[in-house]
């Protein structure tokens, strides 16, 4: 850079920055005035800025701002004014028993609407979203409950999931393995399979003897499934003599089952979601078709 | 001459200019990140938060190697439909373990960060193997491989140290006895199923993929998936304290 003497250019009229390399100047092009005042501007809107809102580091906290915003301070009075509107249309809901839901009419129709929403979100990635179910999801739309299909029971499992980790009050029942804990032999689950078919009316297989099975089964089954294999709602012992099959009901799916047992777990909703969703999901399932 | 002119310093002197350049550039990092670091509000007092169990931890190593991050987010914003949908809005304490965090920008599933207890082990196991089978509109690829796949256990007393160097404050003991917590975690026979309770409250001992006779990487992956966003005691948790 030779030196630093600003030079008027005859072509274009305006003078150079007084930068020189190698012979080549550059011309002085400054930024519009309009822009650069935008510029300034943006500088002392920020200091506006630094004063209202969070700011500045300090050494043992923060500048918090002359207005006092806080995004979780703001969520938290849009959540509540949330509830509030719901509140408004169903503060019965909250309050009222299950039974008296169910005979209103119009809190029906808005347990049914909530219900359904919330049904889509939580119960849908098990159940369908038609609450059809699929093996190992029970379907929602019969009336064949493992515990139970009255408001209260649904509500019930609902709230408590079954065999879920993180609720106290949850559901259990545990069937035994037969085959994996070697209380029954190969042959002999097979046997107590065929009986289990027998029982809901299917082809048995050429060895199958009734006297056997039965014996079998009112040894080590009945106890929970009931002599006719009809089940227990407060073990969740499902119903065995009727076509419904959580597991399938092919002689290798029961045989599996009582080999290994099954377990499926169902979620406590109740630290999820709020009680009168839960409440409403309660009345939603109830009214698919099978609620008792 | 004015100071104006002093660039001519910087534009002769590369050297000088890169030090200009990083200079200028940590000023907003020193403004913006570095107290982060020592101010006290950045992390909330809760109650509940703990290190990962070995199995957790190894889990998290297969969700970071799978690039799950890539499609699902770990944060949860404070805003009103997001809460609606997934829960409270995330705290910075529930990741100060994570190193580095799954926060995540892109949503091409759904935020993850509450999805602990959300589904069963089976619906988990299911649905990695092949999403379709339980949500038939779902996009997500397939991982059936995890159901086959022997967890690698040799390395984690070794990521727990990483860990440790890192923050996590994992004790001598924890770190001898990891790879007897990880198989206890997946056994509830074990009889350090107790011990592993001790050193990892409230951690969930049970066999998460559903094939008792061995211990796959969904075990794991599923552990991690299982705890995700359960650790704080919300009951005990002073919301309006730790409005920022």
């Amino acid at each position: 850079m030779a030196g630093h003497t600003e030079e008027h250019d005859a072509v274009t009229g305006r003078t150079t920055t007084g930068h020189e390399w190698d012979g080549i100047k550059e011309l002085n092009t400054p930024l519009p005035r309009w822009w650069l005042n935008v510029f300034y501007a943006t500088i002392i809107w920020s200091i506006g800025y630094f004063i209202a809102y969070p700011a500045w580091p300090g050494v043992s906290s923060y500048t918090r701002g002359v207005l006092g915003y806080s995004s979780r301070a703001d969520v938290a009075v849009e959540v509540e004014a949330l509830k509030a509107r719901r509140a408004a249309q169903a503060a019965d809901l909250a309050t009222v028993e299950l039974a008296a839901i169910k005979a209103d009419p119009k809190l029906l129709s808005l347990a049914i609407a909530q219900g359904k929403a919330a049904f889509g979100d939580n119960c849908a990635p098990c159940h369908g979203i038609g609450a059809t179910g699929s093996k190992g999801y029970p379907n929602l739309n019969d009336d064949e409950w493992l515990w139970g299909g009255t408001l209260e029971d649904i509500h019930t499992t609902l709230k408590h999931g079954i065999r879920s980790s993180n609720d106290a009050d949850t559901r259990i029942s545990a069937m035994p393995a037969f085959g994996r804990d070697g209380i029954l032999k190969r042959d002999e689950i097979r046997m107590v399979a065929n009986h289990v078919r027998a029982l809901s009316g299917q082809p048995t297989e050429a060895g199958y003897n009734r006297a056997a099975g039965e014996k079998l089964f009112a040894d080590n089954c009945a106890s929970c499934h009931g002599e006719k294999g009809l089940g227990n709602r407060d073990l969740g012992a499902p119903n065995l003599a009727d076509a419904i099959s959580l597991y399938g009901n092919r002689l290798e799916d029961i045989v599996e089952t009582v080999t290994n047992s099954r377990a499926g777990v169902m979620p406590a909703w109740a630290g999820r979601l709020d009680p009168v969703t839960v409440k409403s999901l309660a009345v939603y399932v109830h009214s698919l078709g099978g609620g008792q | 001459m004015s100071l104006w002119q002093k660039h001519a310093i910087f534009e002769k002197n590369s050297l000088l200019l890169v030090i200009g350049v990083i200079i200028v550039v940590s000023i907003g990092g020193l403004v913006e990140i570095a107290p982060l670091f020592y101010l006290r509000s950045t992390i909330e007092q809760v109650q509940g938060v703990r290190p990962y169990t070995p199995l957790e931890l190894a889990g998290r190593a297969i969700y970071v190697r799978e690039g799950c991050y890539n499609c699902h987010s770990q944060m949860i914003r404070p805003l009103r439909d997001e809460i609606e949908r997934y829960g409270h809005y995330s705290l910075a304490a529930e990741s100060m373990f994570d190193k580095p965090f799954q926060w995540g920008s892109k949503r091409t599933g759904p935020d993850l960060a509450r999805v602990g207890g959300k589904y069963s082990d089976d619906w988990q196991r299911e649905h990695l193997v092949n999403p379709r089978s339980v949500v038939p509109q779902s996009i997500m690829p397939g991982y059936p491989y995890l159901v086959r796949n022997e967890l690698d256990v040799a390395d984690i007393a070794q990521h727990m140290r990483a860990n440790r160097a890192g923050g996590v404050p994992y004790s001598d003991e924890m770190i001898a006895n990891a790879v007897a917590d990880l198989r206890a975690q997946v056994n509830p026979d074990d009889p350090r199923a107790a011990e592993l309770e001790k050193r990892y409250p409230k951690a969930q001992i049970r066999d998460f993929d559903g094939n008792p006779q061995r211990l796959s990487e969904a075990d794991a992956l599923i552990a991690y998936l299982q705890v995700l966003g359960t650790m704080v005691d919300f009951k005990g948790y002073d919301a309006k304290a730790n409005y920022r």
